[in-house]
């Protein structure tokens, strides 16, 4: 078999490719229910219902009082008593980082259309636009640009604690790398490999979101 | 002929207090009214709550023989017919100014391309600022943001035109290309509200003067009566803090300096 | 489905332990965190040039890896290299590494704002490097980072979930062990929820209100 070093790692990399594939699948599914979830609550929080507004903000607090990881245990051991629904952990990890990184994107979301000065909102009422086509044509828009860099920052951390997915069972990147140094033991490498794997995946995202955070704060 | 609009025991609280108390005011249609007090006399609310930016407790307003304050009034209806311009003009930033002025035709009347765009620019035209169509709102001055925010409200063809203090904001050498502009809709026979500080304009554009006073009505008149013979102490007293520059006494010439 | 109040009761003592240790974890990581930020933060606000690049490199190899992959690094990883550390030693070292690292940039952010016309003024009439850093700096960055910082606090409360992988019998590592043992999920379930909430609730509204009374619309800090 592969003796050690830059060797093994190669050899590995089929298989640290399917690990690889689970860790990121589950990210990006994660990031783009996010995303929509995120957008869908800044919205509904902004229209001034207060009724959605304090449903919406227990949401909130549930995902910030109960840790991710906490989360993921009471769903992986919880659905299927509550429900009797036996959801793979795969699918339970990404409900649980969509439904928390909704809450995070959409507090940025939130932040942001609040942080628009309201004669937009008045001056976009004033010449008969509906709802969405106030929010479509003229807060959205607005708003993207403060909004991008802190969402940014929410994906980062998204691909980061996706990483927890290991601890339900989860075969990602991580446990086919513990699977290795079970046969291998090169702990090491293998832990310092996935070290770098997700530093190569989140550093130019966070460098991305800095960027564009000076640039258009200048606009 | 009844009033195109008509407030009557109009009734406005914000929290515990009454900013809006016991309104009675009509105006015709092609009227000029332009609405004088003091700070937090409530105009500019009263203004608001004709385009349904501020919403009522108690009393009638009516509209063109509507009444507005049933829950069924569709606000957006009455906002095409009754257009508003704020102090700080509130372009938007991320739309050029062509797109800025044809949003509302385009989106909310659906009317048809080109029809909206040659109003437009015949609009642009008018104010002067042609050139300015492909600009973005940053690339503006105040005075030229604010010609096109009334043209704006004008490309939905409403009916009234309310203005809430638009000159606050502007340096006073861009004061007067705005002013030309409502004077010039005023001759035209629009019906205009005005809330204004500037008591010049306001006496030589307005048909009625309307002065407030926490909350009430306190005077109207026809503005050389108002501006020459207040009826009332307390607009009086507003108009005598008004001429308090004029009035003051020329500066004595001083002594030269002597040095020995 | 009915609740077994009896064995919960039983549970409590344990749980109670569980609790101190996760406040245990959870406040040395605090401390040493905001231990490891201030010297970068000193490092950072006078400038100092090699030592700067090195401040900036920690702070994003940290905050750019899972604190797991920390965790699993220093505990599992690091003995093949002679180095063996308990489970509550890896927490509290990873859990420093982390936390240094977003406390440096909270504090960061806050000398930032402190304009350098400050620096200058204080330095026109005399004070030494110190006398600045104490009476000009920090009392004014610390004021504006106080929301940030409260929040990171919780943040590493919270993290301390996470260390649960290497045994350390925090409140998830005790339930996960009762369940495996007695079998009672729901209950067990119940109970870490609720102390969850009793826990961290409290100190997210608080938070909430210490943003408010501060005033600060500091956006996407």
């Amino acid at each position: 078999m592969a003796s050690s070093g830059l060797e093994l790692l190669w050899v590995s990399l089929p298989q640290l490719g399917k690990g690889a594939a689970q860790t990121l699948s589950i990210s990006f599914l994660s990031i783009a229910f996010s995303t929509v979830g995120g957008v869908l609550y800044g919205v509904l929080r902004t229209l001034g219902n207060r009724w959605l507004d304090g449903v919406l903000r227990v949401y909130l607090e549930l995902f910030r009082a109960i840790p991710v990881l906490v989360w993921l245990y009471l769903l992986f051991f919880g659905l299927p008593i509550f429900f009797g629904l036996s959801l793979p952990s795969f699918w339970c990890a990404v409900l649980v980082l969509s439904l928390w990184g909704a809450s995070e994107v959409g507090e940025v979301v939130r932040g942001a259309l609040h942080s628009l000065p309201r004669g937009q909102r008045e001056a976009g009422l004033s010449i008969g636009l509906d709802g969405p086509q106030l929010y479509g044509y003229v807060l959205l828009p607005q708003a993207l640009r403060r909004m991008t860099p802190p969402t940014i920052n929410v994906y980062t951390r998204i691909i980061k604690t996706s990483s927890l997915a290991v601890l339900i069972g989860v075969v990602d990147v991580i446990k086919v790398g513990q699977q290795i140094i079970e046969r291998t033991y090169e702990s090491v490498l293998i832990y310092g490999a996935l070290f770098l794997f997700f530093f190569f995946i989140c550093y130019p995202l966070s460098a991305a979101s800095r960027v564009l955070e000076r640039r258009w704060t200048q606009a | 002929m009844s009033a195109l609009i008509e407030f009557q025991g109009f009734n406005k609280f914000f929290g515990e207090h009454q900013v809006l108390n016991e309104v009675e005011l009509s105006v015709e249609s092609g009227e000029v009214i332009v609405i004088l007090g003091p700070s937090g006399c409530g105009k500019s609310t009263l203004l608001r709550c004709l385009n349904g930016l501020e919403s009522a407790h108690s009393g009638h307003l009516r509209f063109a023989g509507r009444e507005l304050l049933d829950k069924g009034t569709d606000w957006r209806e009455v906002r095409q017919q009754i257009g508003m311009v704020f102090q700080s003009y509130h372009l938007f930033p991320h739309m050029s100014v062509i797109d800025n002025l044809l949003l509302g035709p385009l989106k909310v009347q659906k009317r048809e391309r080109r029809e909206a765009t040659a109003q437009a620019e015949a609009l642009l035209e008018r104010v002067g600022l042609a050139d300015k169509r492909d600009a973005f709102p940053r690339q503006l001055s105040g005075g030229q943001q604010q010609r096109i925010a009334i043209i704006r409200s004008l490309c939905m063809n409403p009916q009234v035109m309310l203005f809430d203090e638009v000159t606050a904001a502007l340096d006073p050498e861009m004061v007067k290309e705005v002013l030309q502009v409502i004077q010039g809709l005023a001759r035209d026979g629009m019906t205009l509200l005005i809330v204004t500080h500037e008591m010049a304009f306001a006496r030589a554009v307005a048909d009625r003067i309307v002065f407030m006073d926490a909350g009430r009505i306190v005077e109207q008149n026809t503005p050389e009566t108002f501006f020459t013979n207040p009826q009332t102490a307390r607009a009086q007293q507003f108009l005598e803090k008004f001429s308090f520059v004029e009035a003051l006494p020329k500066k004595a010439p001083t002594k030269e300096l002597h040095l020995s | 489905m009915t609740f077994d109040y009896a064995f919960i009761l039983s549970t409590l003592p344990a749980f109670l332990r569980a609790v101190g240790v996760t406040l245990e974890v959870g406040l040395i990581a605090i401390v040493t965190s905001l231990l490891v930020a201030l010297v970068n933060a000193t490092i950072l606000v006078f400038r100092t040039p090699y030592l700067q690049r090195l401040v900036g490199l920690y702070v994003e190899l940290a905050r750019n890896t899972p604190l797991l992959i920390q965790l699993f690094f220093v505990y599992f990883a690091l003995p093949a290299l002679g180095i063996k550390v308990s489970g509550f030693a890896a927490a509290i070292i990873t859990m420093t590494f982390l936390g240094g690292a977003y406390l440096t940039e909270v504090l960061r952010a806050g000398v930032d704002a402190v304009p350098q016309a400050q620096l200058e003024s204080g330095r026109s009439i005399g004070l030494s490097n110190g006398q600045l850093l104490r009476y000009v700096i920090l009392p004014q960055a610390g004021i504006l980072s106080l929301p940030s910082l409260f929040a990171n606090f919780i943040f590493l409360l919270k993290e301390t979930t996470v260390v649960s992988a290497v045994a350390v019998p925090e409140i998830l590592y005790t339930t996960k062990s009762y369940i495996a043992l007695y079998y009672k999920t729901y209950e067990m379930l119940a109970v870490l929820t609720l102390i969850c909430v009793l826990l961290f609730l409290p100190l997210s509204l608080l938070l909430s209100r210490l943003e408010r009374r501060l005033q600060h619309g500091q956006f996407g800090s």
